[in-house]
């Protein structure tokens, strides 16, 4: 009998033996289910430490981060890497273009609880519907409106400053045909996303020449050039007149014109090939809680959220708050995707606009 | 170098021969490393342009594109092309004319007004801006062009309360930054060009009565032709495509077909149209270069049957 005892327990210390290095990889091994990975732009809020300790600590939920830097690279990685992501960050404008090669699960809104909080116009957003299932979760927002040298007399409010015979020689356009064509769609009174008088919006531009400076194509060129006195208004992207306002000091106003502005919906996606989406939607629902929020706001500085009453929480004075004012939202128009010889026309008509500037 | 060239093969000459290969296998296995490269970074990526050129869409990711000729009929479809194109052949004939006429004086000065030390210091100088990014040379010149900028800050120490001379954005500065990033090619290719002409036959032509001016005319000009020549080339290719300077020093006037084709290929992701006006542009030098290489060439056997 202690012969056989003896060579049970040799067995069991044997296979202790083995085991024993594998543990410390085994216990994680059993929660796997309980880690997602989430793809998005570096630094774009699903990464703060903070954010993802705190939701760890409330769900069990482990999250690993994966970046592109653009958007054709997302769509590529989604495309070639099918099970490896569970949350991915999508600009609502492409939603429409990655489902159509089937990458995207319908969201199951009954599992998100945040989900009833989120802007009607923005939870609904055309983009991101297709055959009646919503494929996104709208998260922030932000927009194109327009900037203005604060001290001026008068702050303008509309896009017709663009062209104001007050404002000669100082105004600066962004090198960017959509936005351009965008605010000229705004001006003649047109849908941003399916212009149909080109004329009438190239005659709008072509207005503008004499007070054109300069074009700008980046947000450091914008700083520079406004800190340099070389332009009094332009357009520009809300995150930077924030940035402008806030890191800069400069003296800007920012204001959505009249005739409205263009607005940008980024929106969270779950993969069809995702093995985890509920622990996907719990994430989700995490990241437009408004508290989560408030705390992005204050520790790192972020776009407007998508969660209607996420404003309010903001000091009354934030610049978040007095930047995205929640009435803004039915004054943007949103931009949706555009098919590729509507696209085409815009470029080649800014082009053309261009050369018509540079005269 | 050149006085152990020789010698190298006089040696090789001497040394007798081991094995009997022919002639051809050494000619090739010295060429071919340098059209295998040729191949790999010239011709392989020109031919994908190439192909570019007569798609419908850049074949990336999930498309189909189709052969089509409309990317090369874009300057019958959009008309405004063509003053953006004439733009860029004048920017192109500006600066190379300017680079010539600030460069061989340039170059004169140095062969003449310089030797030893201070000419390799002189050189280095000339070389100098070559070891700085482009870029940086460009942004440096936006300090000093821009209104209250250097240029503006020395005016008005000489002249306090006169104007503003701050030209950027403006064609001149453009032009500036062309020629200031472009000017050490037409130095180098006149200095070499001068230092092949035998002083000899400068001397013959003084003792004969020629003036300082004439002996410039009849005899240094046509024998620094090709100096200047293959500096222009050097020069005018690079400017007609130059999209940098144009964009930082021009602003709003810095259109250009270099720029035309970088949004194509950046902003508009139409690579196959870029691609086409890339080609477009390419004949237009070659036809510049033929018809120019003509003249020069009848030009030259007309002062040799003078002569």
């Amino acid at each position: 009998m202690a012969h056989a005892i003896n060579r049970r327990r040799l067995v069991g210390l044997v296979g202790l033996g083995v085991a024993a290095p594998l543990l410390p990889f085994g216990v994680p091994a059993a929660r796997a289910a309980e880690r997602i990975t989430v793809l998005n732009w570096q630094g774009y809020g699903t990464d703060e430490k903070w954010a993802v300790a705190e939701f760890t600590k409330k769900t069990g939920i482990e999250v690993a981060h994966d970046y592109f830097s653009s958007e054709p690279e997302m769509i590529t990685k989604l495309r070639t890497n099918p099970g490896a992501y569970d949350v991915v960050l999508c600009n609502s404008a492409r939603v429409s273009q990655v489902q159509a090669e089937n990458l995207l699960a319908p969201i199951d809104f009954a599992k998100i609880a945040n989900a009833g909080g989120l802007a009607p116009k923005l939870r609904d957003n055309a983009s991101l519907i297709m055959d009646g299932k919503t494929y996104g979760v709208s998260w922030v927002w932000g927009m194109t409106a327009l900037a203005a040298r604060t001290g001026k007399g008068t702050l303008p409010d509309s896009w017709k400053s663009l062209s104001d015979p007050a404002n000669k020689g100082r105004a600066a356009l962004a090198d960017d045909a959509t936005a351009m064509i965008g605010i000229g769609a705004l001006l003649t009174g047109q849908d941003i996303n399916a212009p149909t008088n080109f004329n009438a919006i190239k005659a709008e531009l072509r207005l503008m020449k004499p007070d054109v400076k300069l074009l700008w194509s980046s947000e450091d060129q914008w700083n520079k050039a406004f800190t340099a006195d070389e332009f009094d208004v332009a357009p520009y992207w809300s995150g930077g007149a924030v940035r402008s306002i806030r890191r800069y000091k400069l003296p800007l106003a920012y204001i959505v014109p009249k005739e409205g502005a263009i607005g940008w919906l980024d929106s969270l996606t779950v993969p069809a090939s995702s093995t985890k989406k509920d622990a996907a939607l719990a994430f989700i629902n995490y990241m437009i809680d408004p508290g989560f929020y408030v705390q992005w706001v204050a520790k790192a500085g972020a776009p407007a959220s998508a969660y209607a009453s996420a404003m309010d929480l903001l000091p009354a004075d934030d610049l978040n708050r007095v930047t995205y004012k929640t009435d803004y939202l039915q004054q943007l128009q949103f931009q949706a995707p555009l098919s590729d010889d509507l696209r085409q026309q815009i470029g080649d008509l800014w082009e053309e606009t261009k050369a018509f500037y540079a005269q | 170098m050149a006085l152990t060239a020789p010698t190298g093969a006089a040696a090789l000459r001497q040394r007798p021969a081991a094995r009997a290969l022919p002639a051809w296998v050494g000619t090739v296995a010295l060429l071919l490393p340098t059209y295998a490269w040729l191949t790999l970074a010239v011709f392989l990526p020109l031919c994908a342009m190439l192909l570019f050129s007569v798609l419908t869409k850049a074949p990336f990711g999930n498309v189909h594109p189709e052969l089509t000729a409309r990317n090369y009929l874009v300057f019958v479809s959009q008309p405004y092309l063509l003053e953006v194109a004439w733009t860029s052949l004048k920017l192109g004939f500006l600066t190379t004319a300017l680079c010539a006429l600030i460069g061989l004086p340039a170059a004169m000065a140095l062969k003449l007004g310089a030797s030893g030390r201070l000419r390799s210091v002189l050189f280095l100088l000339i070389i100098l801006p070559f070891w700085t990014n482009g870029l940086v040379r460009i942004f440096s010149w936006t300090m000093v062009l821009r209104e209250g900028g250097f240029l503006d800050m020395a005016l008005h120490l000489v002249a306090p309360g006169a104007g503003s001379i701050g030209i950027l954005f403006s064609m001149p500065a453009i032009v500036i930054g062309l020629v200031h990033g472009y000017l050490p090619y037409m130095i180098l290719t006149c200095f070499i060009s001068l230092l092949a002409i035998d002083d000899s036959l400068i001397e013959a032509a003084r003792s004969l009565g020629a003036r300082a001016p004439v002996i410039f005319v009849r005899v240094i000009l046509p024998l620094v032709v090709p100096g200047l020549v293959s500096g222009s080339i050097l020069i005018f290719v690079p400017v007609i495509g130059s999209f940098m300077e144009p964009r930082i020093l021009g602003g709003r006037v810095g259109v250009t077909m270099g720029t035309v084709i970088e949004d194509q290929f950046t902003a508009a992701f139409n690579w196959p149209r870029g691609a086409a006006l890339s080609f477009t542009m390419l004949a237009v030098v070659l036809a510049i270069f033929a018809t120019f290489s003509g003249v020069l060439r009848r030009s030259a056997a007309r002062a040799d049957a003078s002569a």
